[in-house]
């Protein structure tokens, strides 16, 4: 070993750290497991995102969050964004509580931890909740599908020849007028189940002449895209909950008391559930702010 | 288990542990026998890593050899196309298919596919690395850094038996009415998208995929096990810079492995989409059978991209660890330090890095922007700086050594010829100008087999000859080990060297028969030849296989604790190590991993004190 004399205090702690017998990152072989874990799964991620990145590109047009993400439980008012809001700060929130559930641990205080957890699951079952919403309002009333995306965008400006409901309008001062970039969403008919793709009239670039058109479909990945992504990250909440729940009755049946190691299982589930909220940062940047 | 070591007697390495070593107090717990208190716990659900190794060990040699009749049946079909198949009938059934006039029997082509595709998928995953880096980094982890076991003997079980299932959903894929999955062993879409595509993507595929997940899950048991082993559980003295490069090597392997395998698996569930839900993540504008498919807006790039990102990755994660072991072996045999330690980590830790940000020159051909080539060929080339490095080391480790040559150090040394072999091979393929010719032929096949198929397998035939008897406490017959170590040298550059003209001359890869062609119908006689040497090479290994498994009872014993004159902590455990490695104390380390030929010893064990005024670099 060289001269202990020219190596800063810093230094010398870190050679005895690396030097075997200990742990050089001053954790359990356990945290570092978990640490190692959502390495792993970041990189799971990354691929889906990654994904995404390239089928969107390749994509002439994408629907518009704004306008497809702005539906709520409470009335029908247009809200762009508002619900998810909500679901967003619920599972932030409950970052905040599992926070507070690791330190009362580090406290060796049982009683808080529990109670912390227990806030900690309501806010990861209430951002299911929501979600479940939010995925059944786009399936069972949007209808958007794996397969199937009603989202669409007008790429022309024009004049609708029929209304909602796929009747032509009685007369021409009755018709409604779009611009390019617009949103639309294509209706079902309730009845018939029948798609209602209104016609619409432009004035071709080029030609200078009228030319008819429909509303055509929204790329079709952006509907695999958006359940596949959010119900994998759904499926990690999930999860999450399910542990935090076994770990919150463990910790509530005494079973951590002996160990006196400062409630680590509740650390370790701690950091999974903060990996969580950190991949639906990205996973809310992509599909609802992008 | 019963030492035949009479423990009153002390050598001179016992002394040094019960002096300097410490107590961890791991006998005390008596958790040795918990875990070994039946046969089910100590040889089925066991979670002694050593035991874990032997398992992923013979499991791995019996995928090797289901891969390998694999590669012969197929050579039999290049080889000899007009020849009768009909002996094969028994075997494999409804896929010989017999003239009813002539008796005379083919090979279906639908199954010649599977054949290529299974044969990879088994030797790639299932052989060279859970059999590879699965056996030796759980043998050898515990052993080489001083622990009583991996950090969580639990998650270990669960890695080999994950494994396990991924194998018997794979064997099972086997038996399936329309054959295993036949779309090559890339799992390219359309061929894996669509279930329709053709007869081995409907159910063959379907379990492919959910094999290769289960496989994935123990890659991920396996590997953060192995990591926080090699980070938390060194002993007293084992410092970063006094790990065996054995250590190094699995450790980085893990590393590499838990980072690339989560990205298959994002490209593996997408595939899973395109075919059970009807989604376009892959597929766009198709045709089959004349029928217009309503796929739109998907990639098949995009899934490439996945896969080689894994793909790419994985070849590292294959050879590593034959790396390690070879640097070891050497070595040891040579009796002298290996040249360079320092150099040797660092190029595996720039390997690593690299094999990260080279994947796409594995897709130049497919359609990838040529901007975006020029910067993975430059990369690619940039590997072979690392590589180099390691070559001139192992070389200058053996100039000048004391060497012994024996089945290990014989197999090192193969190892260092193929990898140079195949990897100058890898320049040439490395460009993305020359690949206009390259890919697709049997270059390319004669590249990949030699650099990280038969090198690897040699480096894993080094492992085994050298550590069989720490595993069984017997040594392998070494006249056959120098039989199987001369034959199969030979027969393999038999069996690739030839190819490489195949591949110059254009024969693309995977064709089912080339005598139809006018432009490779005069390489016959080399087909034949080929084939020839490989069933040669197969037999061989069939030497190996009764040699490995006759000397588990009947091999010559082990009667000193360290046969080698190895300097690393392995050897200073007892003949027939019990769970927890060291009886008493464990030891502490008080040197690096390679004193050999120093200060007038022949070799010095990493738990002897620094002598006085003894100059050391670690």
């Amino acid at each position: 070993m060289a001269t202990t004399e020219t190596l800063t205090e810093n230094e010398v702690q870190m050679t005895e750290d690396w030097s075997g017998a200990g742990s050089p990152f001053r954790a359990s072989y356990g945290k570092l497991m978990m640490w190692y874990f959502l390495l792993s799964d970041a990189f799971t991620f990354a691929g889906f995102l990654i994904a995404y990145g390239a089928l969107r590109f390749s994509s002439p047009t994408w629907p518009v969050p704004d306008f497809v993400f702005s539906t709520h439980p409470f009335g029908s008012g247009h809200a762009p964004l508002i619900f998810v809001t909500v679901m967003s700060f619920l599972l932030i929130i409950s970052s905040v509580t599992m926070v507070r559930a690791v330190q009362e641990g580090h406290k060796e205080n049982k009683n808080g931890v529990v109670f912390w957890m227990l806030l900690t699951i309501i806010g990861g079952a209430g951002f299911l909740g929501c979600q479940a919403w939010e995925w059944n309002n786009l399936i069972a009333h949007e209808h958007m599908t794996v397969t199937t995306n009603p989202f669409g965008t007008h790429v022309v400006d024009g004049v609708y020849l029929d209304d909602d409901h796929g009747h032509a309008y009685a007369n021409a001062s009755e018709r409604e007028t779009f611009k390019r970039g617009e949103s639309y969403l294509i209706h079902k008919d309730e009845e018939s189940s029948e798609w209602i793709q209104r016609r619409f009239e432009y004035k071709d670039e080029e030609s200078g002449q009228a030319m008819m058109g429909v509303q055509n479909f929204g790329p079709k990945a952006f509907g695999a895209l958006f359940f596949f992504i959010t119900g994998f990250h759904g499926f990690h909440v999930f999860s999450g909950v399910l542990f935090l729940l076994i770990i919150m009755i463990n910790a509530a049946s005494g079973l951590y008391v002996a160990r006196k190691n400062g409630y680590e299982m509740v650390e370790k589930i701690g950091l999974y559930w903060h990996f969580v909220d950190l991949v639906w940062v990205f996973v809310f940047l992509v599909f609802y702010l992008l | 288990m019963a030492t035949t070591v009479n423990p009153t007697i002390k050598d001179k390495d016992d002394l040094l542990i019960e002096d300097l070593g410490y107590d961890d107090h791991f006998h005390e717990h008596h958790d040795g026998d918990k875990y070994q208190s039946s046969f089910i716990t100590t040889y089925i659900f066991s979670q002694d890593h050593k035991m874990i190794a032997k398992q992923f060990l013979i499991t791995g040699m019996f995928w090797a050899i289901i891969g390998a009749l694999m590669s012969l049946v197929f050579r039999l079909q290049l080889g000899f196309p007009d020849d009768s198949l009909a002996w094969l009938k028994p075997v494999l059934g409804k896929w010989i298919q017999l003239n009813a006039e002539t008796g005379m029997g083919t090979l279906a082509p639908e199954f010649y596919y599977a054949l290529v595709t299974m044969h990879g998928t088994i030797i790639v995953f299932f052989v060279l690395t859970a059999g590879l880096s699965g056996t030796f980094s759980n043998l050898l982890i515990p052993l080489q850094v001083g622990a009583r076991d991996m950090a969580s003997p639990l998650l270990n079980m669960l890695s080999y038996w994950f494994f396990f299932l991924a194998g018997v959903v794979m064997f099972a894929s086997l038996f399936l009415s329309t054959g295993p999955f036949a779309g090559g062993w890339t799992a390219y879409p359309p061929l894996s998208a669509l279930p329709q595509a053709s007869s081995g993507s409907g159910a063959g595929m379907t379990l492919w995929v959910v094999s290769l997940v289960f496989f994935v899950v123990s890659v991920l048991l396996g590997g953060v096990n192995y990591i926080t082993t090699v980070l938390n559980l060194r002993t007293k003295g084992m410092s970063m810079w006094r790990l065996p490069l054995t250590i190094w090597a699995f450790f980085i392997t893990a590393i590499i492995g838990l980072l690339s395998f989560p990205v298959l698996v994002s490209g593996l569930l997408l595939i899973m989409f395109d075919r059970g839900l009807g989604t376009s993540f892959y597929l766009s504008e198709i045709f089959i059978g004349g029928q217009a498919l309503d796929h739109v807006g998907g990639s098949p790039i995009l899934y490439q991209h996945l896969f080689w990102f894994l793909g790419h990755p994985e070849v590292y994660i294959i050879i590593l660890p034959a790396m390690g072991i070879v640097s070891e072996v050497l070595s040891v045999h040579a009796r002298k330090p290996i040249f360079g330690y320092k150099a040797m980590v660092f190029s595996i830790l720039a390997i690593a890095f690299l094999s990260f940000i080279v994947w796409a020159h594995h897709m130049f051909m497919s359609g990838v922007n040529p901007f975006i080539s020029n910067f993975f060929v430059v990369f690619t080339l940039i590997i072979a700086v690392p590589s180099a490095v390691k070559v001139f080391n192992w070389i200058a480790t053996l100039y000048g050594g004391n060497i012994r040559f024996n089945s290990a150090s014989l197999f090192s040394i193969g190892f260092v010829s193929l990898f140079i072999s195949g990897g100058l091979t890898g320049i040439f393929l490395g460009n993305s100008a020359l690949d206009i010719q390259l890919h697709d032929t049997y270059f390319v096949v004669a590249h990949f087999h030699i650099v990280m198929g038969v090198a690897a397998f040699f480096g894993m035939f080094a492992g085994i000859y050298h550590w069989y008897p720490k595993m069984f406490g017997r040594f392998m017959n070494e006249t056959l080990g120098r039989i199987h170590f001369w034959g199969t040298i030979a027969g393999s550059y038999a069996i690739f060297w030839p190819m490489h003209y195949l591949g110059m001359a254009g024969v693309p890869r995977r064709y089912y028969r080339f005598d139809t062609f006018d432009s490779f119908s005069h390489f016959t006689d080399m087909n034949q030849f080929i084939t020839i040497a490989a069933i040669v090479v197969f037999a061989l290994q069939v030497l190996f296989v009764i040699n490995f498994f006759y000397s588990i009872w009947y091999g010559k014993k082990m009667t000193v604790k360290n046969p080698w004159q190895a300097t690393t902590l392995e050897w200073t455990t007892p003949i027939n190590v019990g769970h927890g490695n060291w009886e008493g104390n464990i030891p502490t380390v008080q040197r690096w991993a390679y004193d050999y030929g120093k200060d007038g010893h022949d070799f010095i064990s990493q738990i002897e004190p620094l002598k006085e005024g003894e100059q050391t670099a670690h």
